[in-house]
């Protein structure tokens, strides 16, 4: 979903012009064509509204209660205390140590790597379209398959890759696992990141590295002070979106290890007591949380870093 | 473009934008009432390789009344579980009998979400039953499930290691010791990862000591001496050396394969009986040494954990006196007898572990075309003889949230601290039961 909003981010740009010249006089005609406009967002803006607006609102609500679905005839309003449950438990305190401490060092690796992959597939000369197919193939492969198969390598029993580094079984202790998890995240969104990344590369001038090389400047001068500065927004958008994804990585957990060994991300224990422990007011509570802090994350972005919507009038300004 | 011509075409689209909205809202009821010609009994059920055969005599029987429909549900316990309550919270009529596990009854039926057995039904689901196994269909004094199968873990050994079986623990820990030193096969493999099974195991150890970890009405955390001797027998097998190094990855199937690879170091399985016809395809050779003998007890005789499925109706079921009657027949002697000789699972009915005649009962008894109880179920007196002595694990709705943390607790078995982590035990199963407490 979030490839798409990149994808159509050059393409909006022009587009956007039109309207403002509309602006100064509008006649009957152009009034009528935007009451027309308006009428023909109302219904997918409805459904959105339904859609994602309702369950917020309701999970909100549920939060709020005791409410298990084992003791139907026990619910009642509570008022914040889930939260205080929450809040005061160690599983959730655990689960959201880890939570952090897998986006922050795979979206750091992601960063790195896929920078450099962005660099190689803007320089490739030869078989570009093929360079660029072959590194997107990982971001290909559904998550869940993808992570099976890592599962497998890393099992004691069929694994080859626990065989090559004479490991018994790396997924039943925490620290192997957490790397494995890594690993499998990495491997997984690297290309998205290159592909953020190479948008931004785009942007960056050809004259500009040009007349800074003729002044001297080396290669990794080039790359500090010119290219960063150009690629700052793409940087930052990259990154918001790949930590908002990371934290609430989900998938690979589930397949690897379950949660098992103090493995536990915050959307996993969230499904645990929602789907697993049928306890719509823990679970809700959970729910919640992780909302704010993805709202946290993206306002640190957008409002600290100034990370901008890709296509908005403060990219165009540059 | 006229002003009236858009008006007049947002007049339409916003008619059409009507439409596909009372399609979409619409659509999940058209689908649920999509069988009009004929009674659909939908079985969801786990996946048993010969259970369509069963659907099938049991349609046979119904004539054209109903049809029963067999809806396979995925592999593990916690993917039927969520799947079956996931659409009960839903209130799906399409669910018409329930699979469930021997340890949800007391939730589903908390819930709401079970039909109550009464009458004639209820007799004839309880008429003959081993008792172990028909409280796991109980909840609060009611039925609300028959019995179809249950199943017990034997002892297995290999007679070339240990020509007589220990018949408690502390036998069994000093032979494994004394076979290690002698540099023979000596490992104990059980299911030591954290998950359900882990608290198979330490269930079967409170009951053989005669402990309890919940009352019997399941409100309260008792956690009695018997329960701290079994943390601490737990710890000690499991730290001595003489157990399978990856044990806190051991489920059934790893521990089975443990057993049966050819390089194999173990000497003692503690597994379910399916392991029997496993063994015979993977390792021919050690097959034929394979012995079984009754779980080693503590003091005295084990008291063995009892696993199983019962069949439940569901509330939202549209043809109860149908899907009531279909259950009955898809857990009839006959029935229970034919998945017991084909796909090996123990039946809940006494008499069917006496019963002599072959599958067909016109033909000679032959052990590979028409085979008895006897010729495909040598362990079955076995396995009666624990079913009769049987521990269930604790009845309470809130079971799900007790194996959860009772797993995380008890893991990884080698490291438990026994006071600390009884302590732990009872903080976490007590706010388990009132359902208040967060989930790991």
């Amino acid at each position: 979903m979030s490839q798409q909003t990149v994808e159509s981010g050059p393409a909006a740009t022009p587009a956007e012009p039109a309207p403002r010249k509309g602006k100064p006089a509008l006649s009957e005609g152009k009034r009528a064509e935007r009451r027309l406009g308006w009428l023909l967002c109302a219904p997918a803006a409805i459904v959105m509204l339904a859609v994602t607006g309702w369950p917020i609102i309701y999970s909100v609500w549920l939060s709020l209660q005791r409410y298990d679905l084992r003791f139907p005839d026990q619910r009642e309003f509570v008022g914040l205390e889930n939260y205080v449950a929450v809040l005061s438990d160690g599983y959730w305190w655990t689960a959201f140590g880890v939570t952090v401490l897998l986006t922050v060092v795979s979206v750091a690796i992601e960063l790195v790597l896929g920078m450099l992959l962005a660099l190689v597939m803007h320089r490739t000369l030869v078989g570009r379209g093929l360079v660029r197919t072959v590194s997107l193939i990982p971001y290909g492969i559904v998550t869940v398959v993808a992570a099976f198969s890592w599962f497998y390598a890393w099992n004691a029993d069929t694994g080859y890759l626990a065989d090559m580094f004479g490991a018994q079984a790396p997924l039943t202790e925490q620290i192997p696992s957490l790397l494995i998890i890594i690993l499998a995240e990495v491997w997984k969104t690297t290309p998205f990141m290159a592909l953020l990344l190479m948008a931004g590369l785009a942007l960056v001038p050809d004259d500009l590295l040009k007349a800074a090389s003729m002044d001297g400047a080396t290669a990794w001068q080039r790359f500090t002070k010119v290219m960063l500065p150009v690629m700052k927004p793409a940087i930052l958008v990259a990154l918001l979106f790949r930590t908002l994804d990371a934290f609430r990585i989900f998938d690979n957990i589930f397949v690897l290890t379950k949660g098992a060994n103090d493995t536990s991300s915050v959307s996993m224990i969230t499904y645990n007591n929602l789907i697993k422990g049928l306890n719509l007011g823990i679970g809700s509570t959970m729910s919640v949380l992780i909302f704010i802090a993805v709202a946290i994350i993206a306002f640190i972005f957008v409002k600290l870093f100034g990370a901008s919507a890709p296509g908005s009038d403060q990219e165009g300004r540059r | 473009m006229g002003s009236t011509r858009t008006g007049g075409r947002s007049g339409v689209r916003w008619r059409a934008a009507a439409a596909t909205c009372a399609a979409l809202v619409a659509a999940p009821t058209i689908a649920a009432c999509g069988s009009e010609d004929g009674i659909q009994i939908n079985v969801y059920y786990a996946p048993e390789q010969n259970f369509q055969s069963v659907i099938d005599k049991c349609n046979e029987q119904a004539g054209d009344r109903y049809e029963i429909v067999y809806r396979t549900l995925p592999r593990d316990a916690d993917g039927q579980r969520e799947q079956m309550v996931r659409r009960l919270a839903a209130e799906d009529s399409d669910l018409d009998i329930l699979g469930l596990d021997v340890t949800w009854v007391p939730e589903f039926a908390e819930a709401q979400w079970l039909e109550e057995w009464t009458g004639e039904n209820r007799s004839d689901a309880e008429a003959g039953v081993l008792e172990g196994p028909l409280s796991t269909a109980m909840w609060e004094g009611k039925l609300y499930a028959a019995t179809k199968n249950t199943n017990v873990q034997l002892l297995w050994y290999d007679e070339r290691v240990t020509p007589e079986p220990p018949e408690t623990w502390r036998e069994m820990i000093d032979m494994a010791k004394d076979l290690k030193s002698r540099g023979e096969p000596y490992e104990i493999l059980f299911t030591g990862a954290q998950y359900e099974g882990l608290v198979v195991t330490y269930n079967t150890l409170v009951s053989s000591a005669g402990g309890k970890i919940l009352s019997d009405d399941g409100t309260e955390v008792v956690m009695d001496q018997g329960a701290i001797d079994a943390l601490e027998l737990l710890k000690e097998v499991a730290s001595s050396g003489i157990t399978d190094p990856s044990l806190t990855n051991a489920q059934e199937q790893q521990v089975q394969q443990a057993f049966e690879a050819p390089d194999s170091n173990s000497a003692f399985e503690l597994n379910w009986p399916y392991v029997y016809a496993a063994i015979q395809e993977a390792n021919p050779e050690r097959a034929e040494h394979l012995a079984w003998a009754r779980y080693p007890g503590i003091d005295g005789p084990s008291r063995v954990t009892v696993g199983g499925y019962n069949l439940a109706v569901s509330e939202y079921s549209q043809h109860k006196p149908e899907a009531f009657e279909a259950a009955l027949c898809l857990r009839s002697p006959e029935s229970q007898k034919f998945s017991a000789i084909k796909d090996g699972v123990p039946p809940t009915i006494e008499s069917v572990y006496t019963d002599e005649t072959p599958l067909d009962p016109d033909q000679p008894e032959d052990a590979a075309n028409n085979p008895s109880m006897a010729t495909a179920y040598p362990m079955k007196e076995v396995i009666l003889e624990e079913l009769e002595d049987a521990a269930v694990r604790p009845l309470t709705p809130v079971y799900q949230n007790l194996s959860t943390i009772t797993a995380k607790v008890l893991s990884p078995p080698a490291e438990i601290d026994v006071e600390e982590t009884a302590q732990e035990l009872r903080d976490g199963l007590q706010k388990a039961l009132e359902s208040k407490g967060v989930l790991p």
